[in-house]
């Protein structure tokens, strides 16, 4: 009790420290709105993972074309939250050192199950674990040691994450989930995702062999992924670590922050290594959520959540709304034309990715509007990024109003102030 | 030799804290050996994938799509994804990212497992006169074998053989230390199994090599080369036995001889040829600067050059065309080096008065200031502290792998940077330093020294235990 009352009179103190903007806009209430939204959000992303988990039981107590549809439904109805949830990544040291584990993509499928030689290949030398199929093996190699994989359990799956310093070796989070319920897509650009038949998971008429194992990889993954959401609710929660140390901090470090996790997100990941690259590369293994020819939904909802992070208002899955002082009207006090300038442009972004929606809801998926061949859908995804790139130079000029001056993004104190460092 | 600054009264302040032994001061800008391009983010396996800090926004798509292709396997031509395909016929490595595990350094193969990030380099000694001078000249680092080219790829497209098997014997050699203290040096041999293309040149020379780590290559390229070459001493005219030559290479962009700075005999000049190297040779992919789509094979691998290639007319022939090849480069340029952990911690910093005394320092500089470069503008004028000259040291017998590269002779070897080295257990899992990984820890890795830098490493043996221990922990701390 007395450890609630200090943490409470701290945060009294903190709120009378925040600095007021020009209008009256409290930074560190925008800050606190700013967490209420990153906690809504994990926490969302939390009910739609037990969702997922019970979707998930259901399939393995009685696999049927159904139970896996339903699973499915329920992992893409997970996603929608997460995604949005991404405006958090790129600034908030502690999400980044969390995501890795949650979200990893690529994924070289070849790891964990069974997968079809002909399109995947057999061997990638230099990734000894490419085709070590966890599931059909007990034993496995791994730098020259042998690795007991007897028992397909979370820790297995943390353990064989990353294996051998390989990235694409994903065992853990949304994708390698992703890949149980869907399998491989083995569709190249052509129409079609990943088709996994239910038998699969059937230990009783099992296709693919060791269901049991792979029914048990299943369902420890769903359960690690439960495990590491509830770390970030706690984190974003009213005694949380990520929000207190982002509320202690100068308020114009927490505003960079936000800024910062905006602007990365819009522009090097998303529009970059999401989307441009796999437009250049026209490659159907570029596209984020592969298997389940998801991709459409998930670069929609991070441009999503990139928006309600500026507006500092979310609507919840169930309904609900969290809203509060915002980026926005820090912006808008300063400068109500380039606040207009960002909402527009964050607006333009949403009908592009709509588009995207769109064209895939009619049954053309994002793989093959990156295709080689397809101008018009390359022209689809081309101009999506050309909104992200232009939200964020509105999103620099933003930077510029809020004279934000020399808080150095994802900075230290002693990256902020280098000649501080000796003395 | 550099000599530390030294601050006479926080010396004195600070050895209350660590008994007699004399401290070395934190100097200005020490923890950041990355200037303001250093990150502080957590110093978990990520740690050496982070970009510059002082890199602007609307850079980030750049090094983020250069980080897709460093990570993006390249596949047999001919295939649907034409952008990406053209490896080999014979490579090392799919994926850039596959050596460079983690953006980090390479390993020698566990018993029994295929190498992967560490291969052996190849060449024969100067046939002609033509020969030699193309060597002398810094046109080439190297003549290469007639039959299996400048290095061994031990994997092969489907339907071609892999040229063989590097094969490593290891036998321990014990050393007594000061104090009681004892180490083993795990001396090893190296030969070639399962030779895919018949014998090789009677005279051939094979030099291991393990993958080195990504960070800060920018900066490195960034000194001002008269810096670099004002330090060399090539006659040791200065008498202390250290005589530290520039490596002189032919820039092909630039068209005139440069430093070599990258490699770790500084085989290259610039971290845009090097990586345009690597890709042709580790992955067999052309590009503008190495544009040879059969990569590293040679005119006796009939099969392997008249192979389907991926130089596509709409990538300009190239298999890695020029923007590509410009991402990469931007990607390799701007990995960021992490924060010194632990920088004023009282035996870190007698382990730096120590690293000094010994005269470490000698060869791994501490310090240097960039140069104002308009093309890179996250690395200019910078004070970095990457621990090392860049220059060619003789390193004695035990270390030589006998085999010259350009100007640099077979026991030469190019002071390699320290930096970020007390991270390579945590982003890679393993300790093994050196040009091939046989060292496992900084203690052997100091005590394989030899050559101009045999005195140091006597010193390091003879020390007080205690002063071997900081010495260590110093350079972990880096």
């Amino acid at each position: 009790m007395k450890r609630m009352m200090m943490v409470a009179a701290s945060a009294a103190v903190l709120l009378a420290a925040g600095q007021a903007g020009a209008a009256g806009v409290d930074k560190k209430a925008v800050l606190s709105n700013y967490a209420d939204i990153a906690h809504a959000k994990y926490e969302d992303s939390l009910i739609a993972a037990k969702k997922l988990k019970a979707a998930v039981d259901s399939l393995v107590a009685a696999p049927s074309t159904e139970t896996l549809a339903a699973a499915k439904t329920a992992w893409v109805a997970a996603r929608v939250p997460y995604q949005q949830s991404e405006a958090f990544r790129f600034g908030n040291a502690a999400v980044d050192e969390w995501e890795g584990k949650v979200n990893a993509w690529p994924l070289d499928e070849g790891l964990i199950d069974y997968v079809n030689a002909d399109t995947y290949g057999t061997e990638s030398g230099e990734n000894p674990l490419y085709t070590a199929n966890i599931i059909a093996h007990p034993k496995l190699k791994v730098g020259g040691k042998t690795v007991n994989a007897s028992k397909v359990d979370k820790k297995l799956l943390e353990k064989m994450h990353e294996a051998g310093g390989v990235e694409a070796n994903v065992t853990t989070g949304y994708h390698a989930i992703e890949f149980m319920l869907w399998g491989q897509d083995t569709n190249g650009t052509g129409p079609g995702a990943g088709n996994r038949p239910a038998s699969d998971f059937d230990t009783k008429n099992c296709t693919g062999g060791n269901c049991d194992r792979r029914v048990a990889f299943l369902v420890s993954a769903t359960d690690l992924l439960i495990d590491d959401l509830k770390n970030m609710v706690d984190g974003w929660g009213a005694k949380g670590k990520i929000r207190a140390k982002l509320l202690k901090g100068k308020p114009d470090t927490g505003i960079a922050t936000i800024v910062t996790g905006l602007g990365s997100l819009s522009y090097g990941e998303l529009a970059g290594e999401r989307m441009k690259l796999g437009l250049m590369l026209h490659d159907p293994e570029e596209e984020h959520d592969c298997f389940s020819d998801n991709t459409h939904n998930s670069h929609f909802y991070d441009a999503k959540g990139i928006q309600n992070v500026y507006l500092g208002q979310y609507t919840r899955i169930d309904g609900t709304q969290v809203k509060g002082p915002s980026l926005s009207d820090l912006i808008a006090a300063k400068d109500a034309t380039l606040d207009g300038e960002m909402k527009a442009k964050l607006d333009s972004t949403m009908s592009a990715m709509g588009a995207l929606v769109k064209t895939a809801e009619a049954g053309e998926a994002y793989d093959q509007m990156i295709g080689a061949e397809n101008t018009e859908g390359n022209a689809k995804v081309q101009a999506a990024i050309d909104a992200l790139v232009a939200q964020t130079r509105s999103l620099e000029k933003a930077v510029a109003v809020l004279a934000l001056g020399e808080v150095k993004f994802e900075g230290s104190d002693s990256l902020d102030n280098p000649s501080s460092i000796g003395k | 030799m550099r000599v530390w600054g030294y601050s006479a009264v926080l010396a004195l302040m600070l050895a209350g804290s660590a008994g007699a032994a004399d401290l070395a001061p934190l100097e200005p800008g020490e923890e950041l050996p990355g200037g303001t391009a250093t990150h502080s983010k957590a110093m978990n396996r990520d740690a050496f994938s982070h970009f510059s800090v002082n890199m602007p926004f609307a850079k980030e798509m750049d090094f983020k799509i250069g980080n897709g292709f460093f990570k993006r396997f390249w596949v047999t031509a001919p295939s649907s994804t034409k952008a990406a395909d053209g490896l080999g016929p014979l490579f090392n490595s799919r994926a850039c990212q596959n050596c460079h595990l983690k953006d980090g350094r390479g390993h020698p193969p566990a018993e029994g497992e295929e190498a992967v990030s560490m291969f052996l380099r190849l060449s024969i000694p100067a046939q002609t006169d033509a020969d030699k001078q193309a060597i002398a000249s810094g046109h080439a680092n190297i003549i290469p074998d007639p039959t299996y080219g400048g290095q061994l790829q031990n994997f092969a497209i489907a339907g071609h053989a892999a040229e063989g098997r590097m094969v490593i014997a290891y036998t321990e050699i014990p050393v007594k230390l000061s104090d009681g203290e004892t180490a083993s040096l795990r001396k090893p041999s190296y030969s070639i199994a399962d030779l895919g293309y018949g014998p090789p040149h009677a005279d051939l020379m094979i030099s291991p090599r393990v993958a080195p780590p990504m960070i800060g290559l920018g900066l490195l390229e960034a000194i001002p080369e008269e810096d670099l070459i004002a330090r060399a001493d090539p006659d040791d005219k200065d008498g202390d036995g250290i005589s530290g030559r520039a490596k002189m290479i032919w820039g092909m962009e630039e068209g005139r001889l440069m430093l070599g700075r990258f490699g770790w005999k500084a085989g290259n000049p610039t971290v845009k040829q090097q990586s345009a190297d690597a890709f042709n040779g580790d992955i067999g992919i052309s590009n503008p600067l190495f544009p040879n789509n059969a990569g590293d094979c040679t005119e006796r691998q009939k099969a392997c050059r008249d192979a389907p290639h991926g130089g596509d007319k709409q990538y300009d022939g190239f298999e890695a065309p020029a923007n590509v090849l410009d991402l990469v480069t931007f990607y390799s340029r701007n990995l960021a080096v992490p924060k010194r952990r632990d920088a004023t911690d009282p035996q870190v910093l007698r382990g730096k008065q120590v690293f000094a005394e010994t005269g470490c320092a000698s060869c791994h500089t501490p310090s240097h200031k960039t140069a104002k470069r308009p093309d890179l503008p996250e690395q200019s004028e910078q004070l970095i502290w990457p621990y090392t000259d860049l220059l060619l040291h003789d390193m004695g017998d035990g270390l030589a792998d006998n085999r010259p590269e350009g100007m640099a002779s077979g026991t030469e070897w190019k002071t390699p940077p320290l930096w970020g080295v007390g991270l390579t257990k945590v982003v890679n899992g393993h300790d093994f330093l050196l040009h091939d990984g046989r060292a496992r820890g900084v203690l052997e890795a100091i005590l394989w020294h030899g050559g101009e830098a045999q005195s140091a490493r006597d010193k390091v043996v003879s020390m007080p235990k205690a002063d071997r221990a900081a010495l260590i922990r110093f350079v972990n701390s880096l």
